[in-house]
């Protein structure tokens, strides 16, 4: 499959102060975004790719001169791939508080008393409809009225179900795989474990590690060797590791690494704890304990998605156990009961959370068939304006 | 209900404009079909990927789901009409599922294969089960795990407290209304709940 080879990424300033759910705001921020394919002339066909928790705006392609460097959804966006950027102008972004690029607690505090400092904890508390919120304003600042599309997975999804109550105008469908309504107390309790292995390293300095010239590494890494846990099957695990050892025996240790999987654990904790930030970890999580759409409506969803306007693709993973099915089927049904369009997709896929990241023929042929349906409704579309020089059958592609 | 005829025969009986559930959908073709000249809408359900993915590629709405499991995703009388053609013989639990469709739509069309239809009948006189055009399979293979006829949905539709609105059998793309229980190798109702 080709790729989109070298991409750029790109940055919006705003000095617009963005208002946020907690009654803050964020004075003075940058996003930091890439886009792929072209916008059509009636600006009619960009999809909006949200990233989950530790992803960025490099959704796809790579950067010049490092050819590992493909972005996190690269099986997905790219050219002839399910989302098409030869009919598609694909946008990713960074979300503030992340630590990609965008403003986030790793950027400089802008207020006088920080003396140049980093925000560190004293980033604001951001919330999934802020993100969404920010994403609109890059939306306007791109010329872009109405989206094609708005996808996500995971938390992606959450930011795509939420541009289809926020923004009910501004999307013809909204795509969200492996998605929950809200966190359940397990998933909270998930991310609160994580969020306690960071704040009480000692390393933390509550959250002014920068200023200490220190990173809490261990923390970070405990963190994410849970989270790893929560985004594999049992069974996906077991099939990877089972009770494989590092050496031909027991050592007795409880100190060595044993099993095999402890390694990988370990792996990806030191992997992750060398480019993620702490301080985003906290955020990141606690704006999924956040997400709950239906709060407002009475725990109704139903209720909650009666203003939404646009269709409805969803996916979920049968072995998903940390946003299970079940949590998809909730929003099927809310959707059903306001008569929306709504498809639906349950892939038998055995890895868990993580299937929303691979390329499993039932998932990608899916939303193939999504999106090639929806550039071939957008490109029927006559133009607004059509020019009198340029008229259909005059050689243009 | 893979035939063309007999689909466009089972979409002559649903009101222009419904609001459609079509519980074991298969590809969408009647679903498709009910939306392009009929100014139907809704949604088709199905448990097969090919099927699920075929619905796609149609553009018509399927929402992927066991029939086993119920309808829980849907409200009482939520849909003008609720279709599941061919689909009843594959499930466990037959009844429910009646139940189920008569909950959910304000009026339900079933069909299914007819085992008493006169072929059938001699295969079982002569001592074997049958495997015909509409009953292709062996009976230690077959999918249709409920065999039932036309005269006895008449009794578990009485049972279930359904009314019956119109039956006829299909037989060769034809609709067969006079002795359709011999003559017929599909069965059609058409009920609403009493």
């Amino acid at each position: 499959m080709p790729s989109l080879g070298d991409v750029q990424p790109q940055t919006m300033h705003s000095a617009e102060p963005l208002a946020l759910a907690s009654g803050k705001a964020l004075r003075d921020y940058t996003l930091a975004y890439e886009t792929y394919g072209a916008l059509n002339a009636e600006r009619s066909n960009a999809v909006l790719v949200c990233h989950a928790l530790n992803a960025s705006h490099h959704v796809a392609g790579t950067y010049a001169g490092k050819p590992n460097s493909e972005g996190w959804w690269d099986n997905l966006v790219g050219p002839g791939k399910p989302l098409d950027t030869e009919r598609f102008f694909v946008i990713g972004v960074n979300n503030p508080g992340s630590c990609f690029g965008s403003t986030g607690p790793t950027s400089p505090n802008p207020d006088p008393a920080a003396n140049g400092r980093s925000y560190g904890s004293d980033f604001p508390v951001i919330t999934v409809e802020d993100w969404v919120d920010s994403q609109a304003r890059l939306v306007d600042a791109l010329g872009i009225g109405k989206l094609a599309a708005v996808i996500g997975g995971s938390l992606g999804g959450m930011q795509a179900l939420d541009w289809s109550l926020r923004y009910p105008e501004r999307l013809r469908l909204c795509v969200a795989i492996a998605a929950a309504p809200n966190l359940s107390a397990q998933n909270i309790a998930f991310n609160e474990v994580a969020r306690r292995a960071i704040v009480t390293d000692p390393e933390f300095h509550g959250g002014h590690y920068a200023d200490h010239g220190v990173i809490p590494r261990r923390g970070l890494r405990v963190a994410r060797m849970i989270g790893h846990i929560t985004y594999l099957s049992d069974d996906a695990m077991e099939a990877k590791f089972g009770r494989d050892l590092q050496k031909a025996a027991f050592g007795y240790s409880t100190l060595e690494i044993e099993f095999q999987i402890e390694a990988y654990l370990r792996h990806q904790g030191d992997k992750f704890s060398e480019y993620f930030d702490a301080n985003t970890y906290l955020l990141i999580t606690r704006a999924l304990d956040y997400f709950d759409p239906a709060r407002r409506h009475g725990g109704d969803l139903a209720a909650t998605f009666a203003k939404a306007r646009c269709r409805f693709e969803l996916v979920s993973f049968t072995t998903d156990w940390r946003f299970a099915p079940a949590r998809s089927r909730e929003i099927v049904k809310a959707l059903v009961a306001n008569q929306l369009d709504v498809s639906y997709a349950e892939i038998a896929a055995p890895h868990g959370h993580d299937a929303f990241l691979l390329d499993d023929p039932r998932y990608h042929d899916v939303l193939r068939a999504c999106f090639a349906n929806l550039a071939g409704e957008i490109e029927a579309e006559p133009s607004p304006q059509p020019s009198p020089a340029s008229g259909r059958g005059g050689g243009l592609p | 209900m893979s035939d063309r005829k007999d689909i466009e025969l089972i979409a002559e009986l649903v009101p222009k404009g419904s609001r459609v559930l079509d519980l074991g959908c298969g590809d969408g073709e009647l679903l498709a079909l009910l939306e392009r000249e009929r100014g139907c809408s809704g949604y088709g359900i199905e448990i097969a990927d090919a099927n699920v993915l075929a619905c796609h590629r149609r553009g018509v709405n399927v929402i992927q789901l066991n029939l086993e499991e119920g309808l829980a995703l849907f409200d009482d009388r939520s849909f003008d009409l609720v279709l599941q053609l061919d689909t009843l013989q594959h499930l466990k639990n037959t009844e429910r599922m009646l139940r189920e469709t008569a909950r959910v739509g304000r009026v339900g069309i079933v069909s299914f294969p007819n085992f008493a239809h006169w072929p059938n009948r001699l295969h079982v006189a002569a001592g074997r089960m049958p495997v015909t055009r509409v009953l292709p399979y062996q009976w230690y293979d077959t999918p249709n795990i409920r065999v039932g006829t036309y005269a006895d949905f008449e009794v578990l539709a009485k049972k279930d407290g359904l009314r019956i609105l119109d039956a006829f059998g299909i037989q060769a793309g034809r609709v067969v209304r006079t002795l359709p229980n011999l003559l017929a190798s599909v069965a059609v109702f058409k009920f609403e709940r009493a």
